[in-house]
């Protein structure tokens, strides 16, 4: 039975599983501190509109974008390849929302300060307010670790090399394969959950708070 | 320094700004475009045919089918869902003891993946190896074919979409059940409310706004369901009878290759949506509004 299941839900599959989450987990929290920074420090031009443009993409559900999505990555050449499962998931807006609601809250002589010190804002950004504002770069890390890991539809169209398949993806394929051995499918169900529940086990105040606080999904 | 200042703002929103132009709002019209070409996705260009497609969607006895499917499935979810989860909610507010045991173990199934959940509904609903044949059993009750048969393979689906989402929905009507100040309960009961009268007038309407916000967000989320349906009824069900929104979607631009019927497909469920989540905007402004 082991033996089955290596094959069929080989190490690979979890490499690939691990490589995307963890590349599209920590570009998510970069580019979104990044812009919520913006959004919360500085002042410039466009910034009520830009902001408003990036809130209102969140109604633009993934499932709208997958042909133009799939003719673009086709053009860009990167269909089955990591490049098409991580970049276009290299931003989340909720995290962007969520991180400058945070940052707005900060108290200014903190900026100030630090500036006065002669900090950069990058400095700012990465040495002063990251650590008072872990809650919110781990909520946001693990909504998109999740997220990252549980997505099947994007992986099942934009990859379609047996050695590119995600771990959802490669869990429709061993269903579709072995869908009358029921003791080989929860054996892969538990495999293909058991890092989520590692993570939910230790993190969950985090993942309850994120929905207390912000309805996100 | 002003002007640096901008620079730098720009700076620090061009990589987010760069992936939402390029693979969201880009996307999105140009799914319009492409909507109005017949195109299989493979040879170099489509041919042009106006609003053609939409014309040809609205006269697709399969598309109606997957809309009356999608209300079907959310109108079999979402009362069920809210009606299952409001009850533990008002539970556990009632019992603070063991709260966090039974928070974690509600919640499992919504970190799962959709898949590996299914992987475990698929055997409870075996026609001889599941579950849930065994159990009804019990009491007497004919074994059905479940997902293979039309009348019985949507509801299988639904009750398993209930399932992994009633702890997302416990969560929200906790967090509105535990915000009511308890001196509303203490006045009323000093007026002599009680027991169900003070559920009924009091935890029912403050509750209101979180049962609005759940609806919502899980009718959105009905018109994107896709993988409980290609995991449960990887073919779309007997009879098309699982064949929903979505579904119809992929089939339409990854199996079957029309690109710009496809997207004309997405076009209809981005109006959809956009106008569900309008809506789903407007309350949550105003509870900010009455809020602050």
């Amino acid at each position: 039975m082991l033996t089955l299941l290596r094959l069929r839900l080989s190490a690979g599959i979890f490499f690939n599983s691990f490589l995307v989450t963890i590349a599209s987990t920590l570009l998510q929290v970069v580019t979104s501190a990044l812009a919520a920074y913006a959004f919360a420090r500085f002042k410039f031009k466009g910034k009520k509109f830009l902001f408003l443009l990036f809130l209102g993409t969140m109604m633009i559900p993934v499932e709208v974008t997958l042909v133009p999505n799939y003719l673009i990555l086709s053009k860009l050449g990167w269909i089955d390849t990591y490049t098409a499962l991580v970049i276009p998931w290299a931003v989340s807006v909720f995290g962007i929302f969520l991180m400058r609601q945070f940052f707005v809250s900060l108290p200014a002589e903190l900026f100030d300060q630090a500036q006065i010190d002669g900090c950069t804002h990058w400095q700012i950004l990465w040495k002063i307010v990251l650590p008072i504002s872990k809650p919110v770069f781990i909520t946001v890390g693990l909504f998109s670790m999740l997220g990252s890991w549980n997505s099947f539809l994007w992986p099942l169209i934009m990859t379609n090399s047996e050695s590119m398949r995600t771990v959802p993806v490669g869990l429709s394929y061993f269903t579709l394969e072995y869908a009358t051995r029921y003791h080989l499918m929860m054996a892969a169900a538990l495999f293909a959950t058991l890092p989520v529940l590692v993570v939910y086990f230790f993190a969950q105040k985090y993942f309850i708070e994120g929905i207390s606080t912000s309805g996100m999904k | 320094m002003k002007k640096n200042e901008t620079f730098l703002a720009y700076l620090f929103i061009l990589p987010a700004a760069l992936v939402i132009i390029v693979f969201h709002i880009f996307p999105t019209v140009y799914s319009w475009y492409v909507s109005l070409f017949n195109w299989d996705l493979i040879s170099p260009a489509g041919e042009f045919v106006g609003l053609g497609n939409y014309k040809k969607l609205f006269a697709d006895a399969d598309f109606w089918k997957a809309l009356l499917n999608t209300l079907y499935f959310a109108l079999g979810t979402i009362p069920l869902s809210i009606a299952c989860s409001f009850a533990v909610a008002y539970g556990l507010s009632r019992r603070i003891r063991g709260l966090s045991f039974f928070r974690t173990v509600y919640f499992l199934p919504v970190v799962t993946s959709v898949n590996a959940v299914a992987m475990i509904w698929l055997w409870i609903y075996h026609p001889d190896a599941g579950i849930l044949n065994w159990f009804l059993g019990f009491f007497g009750v004919a074994p059905h074919k479940w997902l293979l048969d039309p009348d019985w393979a949507m509801p299988a689906v639904i009750l398993m979409s209930v399932w992994k989402s009633l702890g997302y929905n416990i969560i929200i009507f906790l967090v509105a059940i535990l915000s009511i100040p308890r001196e509303y309960y203490e006045a009323a009961g000093i007026d002599g409310a009680s027991g169900f009268s003070l559920f009924r007038h009091i935890t029912l309407p403050l509750v209101m706004p979180a049962i609005f916000f759940v609806s919502l967000v899980s009718l959105i989320g009905s018109f994107q369901t896709f993988t409980q349906i290609y995991m449960l009824t990887p073919d779309g069900g007997p009879l098309k009878s699982t064949m929903v929104i979505v579904y119809y979607l992929y089939q339409n631009a990854f199996v079957f290759f029309k690109a710009g019927y496809a997207s004309a497909i997405s076009f209809v469920i981005f109006v959809i949506i956009f106008t569900l989540t309008l809506l789903q905007n407007k309350y949550w402004g105003e509870k900010i509004d009455y809020e602050n």
